[in-house]
């Protein structure tokens, strides 16, 4: 019997799919590809891939080491090549309101208590949880796909990453 | 799962294959060793067994899901949340132009008990309507025993996240979940957590692409994260959707693994609208106003995210959200 072989995608090697238009507009599948997304992306740039009326899904590249964050709700995120490693404070007083939408940048390091660190591979999923502060880290360029809420961060740049005919 | 009490389910004598015949309404079924028979005041529709199986089972599974289950191009369900529309012909156009469609409303118990009783009697102890066609014996055949364990099968819904404390389990060997035969090249390994005491419930990763690898399932979305109306919710798929998803609400397509064509339909009249290929890393909106059904030619990973926001199919109705997500 043959060996089955899994195919992923990656910043070096992927391949496109597409929409052929039988009698539609191209546009109203909002198609793009998070690697395509990712590779001409600055380092933590948040770039809705997907929007659902306040919700959405973020493509980060993930290179160096990003900005603390803190979030008002969980989010969750997936990496979807590389390894990330993301360091978890909870803050000695809340630094967000709980009713906001998605994370916001802190300057430098909170003051609080360190929760733990996970260190992510290919398809792991963290929980980044509501109310606590994050930071990223990424020794070559990663990907990760955040599921969270429309936020003051969140990059909306749909002409240049989907298909438009 | 709603819970189902205090509904009477009407069938009759099993026939000479062995099934009982069903009705509900002015709609009644009956299956024989090859097809399911179907018959309504204006019309009468035959398919076969097994597609029909795959179908009912998905509809039961999924308690009747978001919008309409289109189980072939004449007969299906339309959730109204609470209760049911069963219709014949009631989005194709040629029915409607004939006067041979038909739909009738009933309470959500009723019509899945209903459902839940015809998919036990008429599903054979070879036959699992929710594996992957090279993975189940036949569906045909005169009855022969039943497969309740593997259809009273669910949807995993986390409440937060899989895997976390009080939460969804991982999948593994010993929970009898192996790594399904055409994943063997999926990495195991779970991600590094190092957790600070008293944080155990708030400090948590796993292995999500391994979790996939260990479905027994295809074409069944599974909660594994929420944030608020947020679902993550993904699915192992193989060969075909045994359903035509008609949906009320935009829904999106992340394709995580290999590849899947969609055929997308309008949603009203079944006329064609596009085809959209899904490489591994594609990502893709369905509008609320088409109905769409895949094609997996290898086992794949398909994340699918709903909003899973109960305003939302009467926000469209009323004109206040789009049936695209976004507009550029
Ligand atoms: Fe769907």
């Amino acid at each position: 019997m043959a060996e089955y072989q899994t195919v992923y995608g990656s910043l070096d090697n992927f391949t496109k799919g597409g929409v052929e238009v039988i009698n539609d507009d191209p546009k109203n599948y909002v198609f793009s590809n998070m690697f395509d997304v990712a590779s001409r992306s600055k380092p933590w740039e948040k770039v809705a891939i997907g929007k659902n009326l306040e919700y959405v899904v973020e493509c980060i590249r993930a290179e160096g080491v990003s900005e603390w964050r803190v979030t008002p709700h969980d989010e969750f995120a997936l990496v979807v090549d590389g390894e990330v490693v993301i360091d978890l404070i909870d803050p000695s007083s809340p630094l967000v309101d709980p009713d906001a939408s998605g994370s916001r940048a802190l300057a430098g390091e909170p003051e609080g208590k360190k929760m733990g660190r996970v260190t992510a591979g290919h398809g792991h999923m963290t929980l980044l949880p509501a109310g606590r502060c994050y930071r990223m880290s990424a020794s070559s360029p990663s990907v990760v796909l955040l599921q969270t809420i429309h936020g003051p961060d969140t990059i909306e740049r749909w002409a240049e990453i989907c298909q438009k005919y | 799962m709603t819970d189902v009490t205090d509904v009477t389910v009407l069938s009759g004598e099993a026939n000479e294959h062995g099934y009982k015949p069903f009705s509900i309404g002015e709609f009644n079924f009956s299956r024989d060793e090859h097809f399911v028979h179907v018959t309504w005041p204006s019309g009468t529709h035959v398919t076969a067994a097994e597609p029909f199986l795959k179908a009912l089972m998905r509809d039961v599974a999924w308690n009747f899901f978001y919008g309409t289950v289109n189980f072939d191009a004449v007969l299906g369900t339309t959730n109204h949340y609470g209760n049911v529309d069963l219709f014949a012909g009631r989005f194709n156009e040629a029915y409607r132009k004939a006067e041979l469609d038909h739909m009738e409303n009933f309470p959500h118990d009723e019509i899945k008990a209903t459902f839940t009783a015809m998919l036990s009697d008429w599903t054979n102890a070879t036959f699992d309507p929710f594996a992957a066609p090279m993975e189940t014996g036949s569906a045909y055949g005169a009855k022969s025993g039943n497969n309740d364990a593997a259809v009273t099968r669910t949807r995993v819904t986390a409440k937060r996240m899989v895997g976390m404390p009080d939460d969804e389990p991982l999948r593994t060997d010993e929970s009898g979940y192996p790594v399904n035969r055409a994943f063997h090249d999926v990495d195991q390994s779970q991600p590094v957590v190092e957790v600070e005491p008293g944080y155990e419930n708030e400090v948590s990763a796993y292995n999500f692409f391994a979790y996939l690898s260990r479905s027994d399932v295809t074409w069944n979305p599974s909660v594994v994260s929420v944030c608020k109306d947020s679902l993550y919710c993904p699915t192992t798929e193989e060969f075909i959707l045994p359903i035509i998803h008609g949906n009320d609400r935009v829904e999106w397509f992340i394709q995580l693994s290999d590849e899947i064509i969609w055929e997308v339909e309008d949603l009203k009249t079944g006329t064609p609208r596009a085809k959209v290929v899904m490489k591994a890393g594609d990502c893709a909106s369905m509008p609320a106003d088409i109905r769409h059904r895949g094609y997996s030619p290898k086992r794949s990973m398909l994340l699918v995210w709903e909003n899973n926001s109960p305003a939302i199919p009467d926000m469209i109705a009323r004109g206040e959200a789009s049936v695209v997500p976004v507009k550029f």
